[in-house]
């Protein structure tokens, strides 16, 4: 790794694909790694990685989080980058194990692992510069970003930028791009009605762009985006990004 | 998660919220001026290199008044006294109210006048002072309007922000003897105006806050736009400012790039219509200003909070209320859920310090983790680590945060515990996540969680099997 964060273009990556993603999108999971595959880039899926511990850590639990976020270090033990198909495990990862390993005897080994993260669009933009070209019919989509993904991992143009390379996408702007869609993990449950307002608020925006799907990079946001829709019978689908541009560039 | 962890003492943001939700009234309200706020401070720091720097600047200068905060506290009490404003150390708001009643009934005062001040309301200050017989009236607009509705502030900057034009219109009507229905905010802003402008001649004394106060000159800043923090602080022959202990700068020179900040952040305005350095009381020989100064400096838990070093963050707070503004769970429940003076995300980590996690642990949860309000922050607050540090003490028996340990609940643990043991051994998890793949669809939706789920949103289907399952058939490597 340069000094600036960049690296140059790897043989092998790791593949982090997330507790969610594991249970509820795992196809959105095999996208990613085979987007990452036809660039010609050796893809490990380790077969004991498990969850970030972020669930646990953000519910007040840390010396939970730490032993399931311990439980991951052995399982990428090469110097390859870690991609991960999530912005908010991603941010996880790279900006609060530092803190909770932080006095750790393992910390040192942790913050290594930490900073081979990355977020799985600002790879393929950063690392790989990938170029797609578009297979698929015209459609009109529209962006969901979330608020790790921006925030914690400073990723907000990548994902839109490989999204606008597609031809006969059509992609509309949020009105309020950046506002949370009320997920939140556990909030989501503790707080079921403002959640849902937040959420009802996120789906009018979605609507008001015409957009025939939804696209983000977080399964979080997905799961809570598109379960609105479904819910409130909304013509929109909610779909990963990887998903997205392997059906629109693999046919 | 369930329901041990909602459980409060008094106050109970999610039953408060609830209420404030079905209010579509309130909800246009907030969401209106909300995103005008949002939409005007973008435009005050479109540069991002001046904010950049700005920010910067302004976050050092309150790291360093916290890191000598003792010290500077000391040296401002002794510039103070040498400029002839009388300081008052209170370590609890009873202590505060005690102070500036004992000096009220040394003058006899019978009116005060108020400009507009946050710890004023933590003090509960007006109530305090109505129950000894003194008319306590609020002289900022926003204050003025939400004390005649016999309401609480519900933002920090803007405290009638909850009402709308007409909603103002109609509460003039019924308690200004002399008002005429109008929604012409000119007019109503002019009636207000003839009704305080007479107070402010017979008041006996007149209270601020105070946005910082300069330890190398002994200089209390307050910065307003009506004038009537002028009035408060001059026309009157005694002045009585309050603060909160964290407010104190080091040097004069620190002041104009936390002023700029604040008041971009706050309201968008590179800087405010009044900014007030009042430095002693009347001299001889000067034709206005009060003959007395006295500030009173609140101690009120802050101390406590300060002892920590990651809390400690909390008091750097410059009060602009831009957090609240860019919160998507502010915007949509409004100031008054939170039941605190402070609301919003700087309210969630702030409340639950001052009174203890016991009757506030429940307002660190009132938060998504969005990372909007540290992303706007002007001095850089980890709001969002703090938020999830208070959470861990709301669970966890410890001596840095006052009723920390009161939300455990030994069923939430062992589901933590489990999850742990599950998800750190792999092959616990590979077990236990083909099972759910297997039988999680066939949960019924009146399970708590997946009831609260459902709510609004379909059912979340497990995939019939794991990407760890996917990856070994497509023989994706795995070391």
């Amino acid at each position: 790794m340069t000094h600036d964060g960049t690296i140059s273009r790897p043989e092998s990556v790791y593949f982090f694909g997330t507790c969610l993603v594991d249970l509820f999108y795992p196809e959105a999971g095999m996208a990613g790694m085979e987007l990452l595959k036809a660039q010609g880039i050796r893809v490990v899926f380790p077969q004991g990685q498990s969850c970030c511990g972020q669930p646990a850590y953000n519910s007040g639990y840390r010396e939970e989080a730490l032993k399931v976020a311990r439980a991951q270090l052995d399982y990428f033990p090469g110097d390859w980058p870690i991609v991960v198909p999530s912005g908010s495990c991603a941010g996880m990862m790279k900006k609060h194990w530092p803190d909770l390993f932080k006095g750790e005897p393992d910390e040192a080994r942790a913050c290594q692992v930490a900073s081979r993260v990355w977020e799985l669009t600002q790879f393929l933009v950063q690392v790989l510069n990938v170029t797609f070209e578009d297979q698929g019919p015209p459609v009109k989509i529209t962006w969901h970003a979330s608020c790790h993904a921006q925030r914690e991992m400073g990723v907000t143009d990548e994902p839109k930028a490989l999204l606008r390379q597609l031809a006969n996408v059509e992609l509309v702007e949020l009105q309020r791009e950046k506002e949370c869609c009320g997920f939140g993990g556990t909030f989501a449950v503790r707080h079921p009605e403002i959640s849902a307002a937040m959420v009802g608020d996120k789906v009018a925006d979605i609507e008001n762009t015409g957009a025939k799907a939804v696209v983000s990079g977080d399964c979080g946001c997905l799961m809570n985006i598109s379960g609105a829709l479904e819910g409130g019978k909304k013509p929109v689908r909610g779909v990963h990004i990887a998903q997205f541009l392997k059906e629109r560039t693999h046919g | 998660m369930g329901e041990t962890a909602l459980k409060t003492n008094g106050v109970n943001f999610a039953k408060a919220s609830s209420a404030a939700l079905q209010d579509q009234q309130l909800r246009g309200n907030f969401r209106r001026a909300m995103d005008g706020l949002m939409s005007k401070r973008a435009v005050q720091f479109a540069d991002t290199a001046e904010w950049n720097g700005v920010r910067a600047l302004g976050t050092s200068v309150r790291l360093r008044a916290l890191s000598k905060l003792p010290e500077l506290l000391e040296k401002l009490e002794a510039n103070c006294t040498r400029n002839g404003i009388q300081v008052h150390w209170a370590s609890t708001t009873d202590e505060a109210n005690a102070i500036v009643l004992s000096i009220m009934q040394r003058v006899n005062a019978k009116l005060v006048v108020k400009g507009k001040s946050m710890v004023s309301e933590e003090m509960h200050l007006n109530a305090f002072l109505e129950k000894h017989g003194i008319e306590s009236l609020e002289s900022d607009l926003g204050e003025y309007i939400v004390q005649l509705d016999e309401a609480m502030p519900s933002h920090i900057i803007m405290p009638a922000i909850h009402m709308n034009t007409k909603q103002i219109a109609h509460l003039f009507k019924q308690k200004i003897k002399e008002a005429e229905y109008t929604e012409d905010v000119a007019q109503l802003t002019d009636l207000a105006r003839r009704v305080l402008r007479k107070k402010f001649a017979t008041a006996d004394v007149g209270i601020s806050g105070v946005n910082m106060a300069v330890a190398e000159t002994g200089t209390l800043c307050l910065v307003e736009n009506e004038g009537n923090g002028r009035m408060s602080t001059t026309v009157p022959p005694v002045h009585i400012a309050v603060m909160g202990l964290e407010k104190v700068v080091e040097k004069l020179e620190d002041v104009p790039p936390v002023i700029s900040l604040l008041t971009r952040s706050a309201t968008a305005q590179p800087i405010t219509t009044y900014v007030n350095m009042i430095s002693s009381p009347r001299k001889e020989g000067e034709k206005d200003g009060p003959n007395e100064i006295h500030l009173v400096i609140l101690d009120n838990g802050r101390s406590g909070i300060y002892a920590d070093e990651e809390l400690r963050n909390t008091l750097r707070c410059i009060r602009c209320g831009a957090c609240m503004n860019h919160c998507p769970v502010y915007t949509k429940v409004g100031g008054h859920a939170y039941q605190a003076p402070y609301p919003g995300p700087i309210g969630s980590i702030l409340m639950p310090q001052v009174e203890g996690l016991e009757k506030r642990g429940e307002l660190p949860h009132a938060c998504t983790m969005c990372n909007a309000c540290v992303e706007i922050c002007p001095v850089k607050i980890p709001i969002v680590e703090i938020m999830g540090r208070l959470r861990s003490e709301a669970v966890h028996p410890g001596d840095a945060v006052k009723g920390a340990g009161s939300h455990a609940s030994k069923a939430e643990a062992m589901v933590w515990k489990g999850w742990s043991m599950t998800y750190a051994s792999p092959l616990a998890y590979q077990f236990a996540t083909a099972l759910l793949a297997k039988l999680g669809n066939a949960a019924p939706t009146s399970l708590p969680l997946l009831k609260e789920w459902t709510n609004v949103r379909s059912k979340p289907r497990f995939a019939t099997r794991t990407l760890h399952a996917l990856a070994r058939e497509k023989g994706i490597p795995d070391v």
